[in-house]
């Protein structure tokens, strides 16, 4: 059965995979997760580029009551990363004590598996970011 | 006449989770003697890996560094082979989504291996075919495993998580393969039947006539082919179910345990199946030098063995800083994690709702 959530995360297979930003023509901005037209501007004119993947914890908060899809993973921090370029993230921290994560750390960004769909469906897998 | 390809791996890594459990923890839990695993099988702890890593994840991660000491582009690879036994899905290929997440796709050759133990070395076999064959100019391999041990169970103590990489390519490679061979019977050590969640094993009947019968049959095999010696090789590796095997299979073959050691990993990583005697290979590629030969035979229950002889080339100066090594991964950085912990992240304990 196709699932409600399947074809959303087949669509983002090449940022949540690999990084890959749109970096505008006009201003030289790197957007993430990539847009098709530039705020203000209305510039629709991007090249492709990869993220870097090692970048510093602008901030983060840590989620006590999970929402759904999440329940398992119990308390766990959840930070906005700035990457070279200026492009800013979203990740979970992992392989990391939630009293160790501080702003500003050196972090790395990881391949892992985000959540389960179930028990039946699909295996979702993107970035999160570890200690560098 | 043609002139003859040279063959090799062009680059390689390695990828071990942080958290452990030591024997200990495991052995208070069943009411056992750590003392006399820790002798009897040469185990301390095993790598165990966080809900969000598996085969995938773990593959993903060595494959980026196999890439990277390459200095290629992913684009020019031309097969992916995942050799476990712990694949995400029953049915959905593993090598997609790690061609995918290299950005190697779509123009690649991906399938998923599976043989006990043996899984990862038939995907560096089949790769080094290929591009020798001239058929694909860079091919990756790759041996990873979230082995399951049942609870209680002896394999409970060593059954851990690891991945690593192989990239084979021509020209510019770090280590020639200079002689394969393999060996295989009809064996029935260890297996697991469809919609069983741990694997079933024949106790002491896994030990002569499955490892030892198929190991010693595959090197004596490779050595003979090579005219060869054990004394002819800076380093050996072999499959570690535990501790005990591989020392005692390359005494019995004429190799030092000096010339073991390097790769020999299980007493503090743990048996990561397919992944078992290539992270040993990793390990051994961190620290070789040029001229360097290389013994290597796997084990995969079922059964059989993949026999290699590589020769490290000057290449190799300079590749291992490329990338996290493996003994420093296997040593350093480690979160120590207590029986409750570990059966929530094997899933053997789950939370109601």
């Amino acid at each position: 059965m196709m699932s409600s959530i399947t074809a959303r995360y087949w669509r983002e297979i090449p940022q949540r995979y690999r990084g890959e930003a749109s970096k505008s023509k006009k201003t030289g901005k790197t957007y993430f997760p990539p847009r098709l037209v530039e705020p203000k501007n209305g510039n629709r004119q991007f090249e492709p580029v990869k993220l870097d993947y090692e970048g510093n914890l602008i901030t983060y908060t840590v989620i006590r009551v999970a929402p759904a899809g999440f329940e398992d993973q119990g308390a766990y921090a959840l930070g906005i990363v700035e990457l070279p370029g200026g492009a800013r993230i979203t990740a979970q921290i992992a392989d990391c004590p939630l009293s160790d994560v501080k702003i500003g750390m050196k972090v790395r960004v990881v391949f892992r598996k985000i959540r389960d769909e179930g028990h039946e469906g699909i295996h979702c897998y993107g970035y999160k970011v570890v200690p560098a | 006449m043609a002139q003859e390809r040279v063959v090799g791996i062009v680059g390689y890594g390695s990828y071990i989770p942080r958290h452990r459990i030591k024997v200990e923890e495991i052995a208070k839990v069943w009411g056992m003697d750590p003392e006399t695993i820790k002798r009897g099988l040469q185990l301390y702890e095993k790598s165990v890996p966080t809900p969000d890593q598996d085969v995938i994840t773990m593959s993903v991660e060595a494959a980026r560094r196999a890439v990277k000491r390459a200095g290629i582009d992913p684009k020019k690879i031309g097969a992916v082979y995942v050799g476990s036994e712990s694949h995400p899905y029953a049915v959905k290929p593993t090598g997609t989504t790690v061609a995918e997440a290299l950005g190697a796709t779509p123009d690649i050759h991906t399938a998923d291996m599976e043989f006990a133990c043996k899984a990862g070395s038939e995907g560096m076999f089949v790769c080094y075919g290929l591009v020798k064959a001239g058929l694909i100019e860079y091919g990756l391999g790759i041996g990873a495993d979230t082995s399951q041990g049942a609870p209680g169970d002896a394999l409970e103590y060593s059954a851990s998580a690891g991945a690593a990489a192989f990239l084979f390519g021509n020209g510019d490679v770090l280590a020639t393969v200079d002689f394969t061979y393999s060996y295989m019977t009809d064996t029935p050590d260890f297996w697991r039947r469809e919609h069983s969640f741990y694997p079933s094993h024949g106790g002491r009947f896994t030990g002569d006539p499955a490892y030892f019968k198929h190991i010693l049959g595959c090197g004596r095999a490779l050595l003979e082919m090579s005219r060869m010696k054990p004394s002819d090789f800076a380093h050996c590796v072999f499959h570690q179910p535990n501790g005990k095997f591989p020392m005692r299979v390359a005494k019995m073959l004429g190799f030092t345990e000096e010339q073991n050691k390097t790769g020999w990993l299980t007493p503090w990583l743990g048996n990561t199946y397919s992944g078992s005697s290539p992270m040993g290979l990793t390990a051994i590629l961190d620290i070789s030098k040029p001229g360097d030969k290389i013994f290597m035979v796997s084990y995969g229950s079922g059964a059989g063995s993949d026999g290699f002889i590589y020769t490290v080339t000057e290449h190799i100066k300079g590749k291992p800083e490329l990338a996290p090594k493996t003994r420093p991964q296997l040593d350093e950085n480690k979160f120590y994690i207590d029986y409750g912990t570990y059966a929530k992240f094997r899933g053997k304990i789950l939370k109601a709702g």
